[in-house]
């Protein structure tokens, strides 16, 4: 599995210690409420919210770098919107990936 | 140069100011969650760009796009590459930046609107007056008065202080009461059939017991406006 990185945060942060916190301090408190909405609407087959959930959360990836991940969940979003759960799989299982990176942060 | 952000993620508007704070010569004069929020502030202030978020609930880019009279110059942001050619389909709109935003491609934006800027400055349009008449309606969007053909309108939508005209052509956000442009629309063609929609019943596709199709919008119908909207059609 794709493993996050912090190279994207390091480069726009330029040595600011504090936005880099502060961002990852919001990437954490954002994606545990995100995934918990997910799980929420994808049980209750809400499709268009569960969309834009996971629009949200792939913005995520692309900041941890998870580039093969923002991939195959672009088309996860874009299934959605045709009432296919298609790569629904992949996507849950890099969530706890990124749960636990930030975690250690 | 002054620019204000727009955008629904908290992350997003972070980054889109850390990179602003890096571009000399460039402004953040405000940053907004939503659409109607930087609407009230475009009322009362002129801003150069707009660093906007295509895809936001309730009001989108797009829609805001479309509710500006004189818009400022506009970099779109998004996570969706799809929206690329609709969003070039705006004079107004100078660049389109997929996320994660990167300085030296955020740069290169603010390079973009300069040149449009400078470009419009050099060359100005003349406008036109156009003559009034009874199927015209002026909303005050943005300080200014914006023509409307109202056969042209098919939805008005209430959204709070707000109401969303719909028509062919595009789409008008107006703070009005909804009650103040069903007094201007002619209740021969118009007829409000739920609390927050006036329809226009010419444009009516097909009705199911609480809705109608209008465009590919469906609209509820109250029970209550249910009859009143039966007995204006033409039935078999």
């Amino acid at each position: 599995m794709e493993q996050p990185n912090l190279l994207y945060i390091n480069e726009l942060s330029k040595g600011d210690e504090d936005f880099k916190k502060q961002v990852v301090a919001v990437l954490k408190e954002e994606l545990s409420g995100e995934i918990e909405n997910y799980f929420s609407h994808i049980k209750n087959r809400d499709l268009k919210k569960t969309k834009e959930i996971v629009h949200r959360i792939k913005h995520k990836m692309s900041i941890l770098g998870l580039e093969k991940s923002y991939k195959i969940t672009n088309e996860f979003e874009n299934n959605l919107a045709d009432n296919s759960i298609e790569n629904k799989e992949y996507f849950e299982n890099v969530l706890p990936v990124m749960l636990a990176f930030l975690k250690k942060l | 140069m002054n620019c204000i952000v727009i955008d629904d993620e908290l992350m997003s508007r972070m980054i889109l100011k850390k990179v602003c704070e890096q571009v000399e010569g460039l402004k953040l004069v405000g940053e907004f969650s939503n659409a109607i929020q930087a609407i009230k502030f475009l009322n009362n202030n002129k801003v150069d760009a707009i660093f906007l978020d295509i895809h936001m609930p309730d009001f989108t880019g797009f829609d805001l796009i479309q509710t500006l009279k004189d818009p400022p110059k506009i970099v779109l942001t998004t996570s969706d590459r799809n929206f690329a050619v609709e969003a070039f389909e705006y004079d107004f709109v100078v660049d389109y930046i997929v996320k994660p935003i990167e300085l030296k491609r955020f740069k290169k934006s603010v390079e973009k609107i300069i040149a449009a800027i400078e470009k419009e400055n050099s060359v100005k349009p003349i406008k036109k007056d156009q003559p009034t008449d009874a199927n015209t309606l002026y909303v005050n969007i943005d300080r200014r008065l914006v023509k409307i053909d109202i056969p042209s309108i098919y939805v008005v939508e209430a959204k709070g202080d707000y109401i969303k005209v719909k028509t062919e052509e595009k789409n008008y956000i107006v703070h009005s009461p909804l009650k103040k442009i069903e007094e201007k629309l002619p209740s021969e063609s118009f007829l409000k059939v739920h609390r927050s929609y006036i329809i226009n019943t010419n444009e009516i596709i097909d009705i199911e017991d609480n809705s109608v199709l209008i465009k590919q919008d469906v609209i509820p119908v109250s029970r209550s406006n249910r009859n009143e909207l039966k007995r204006r059609l033409n039935l078999l």
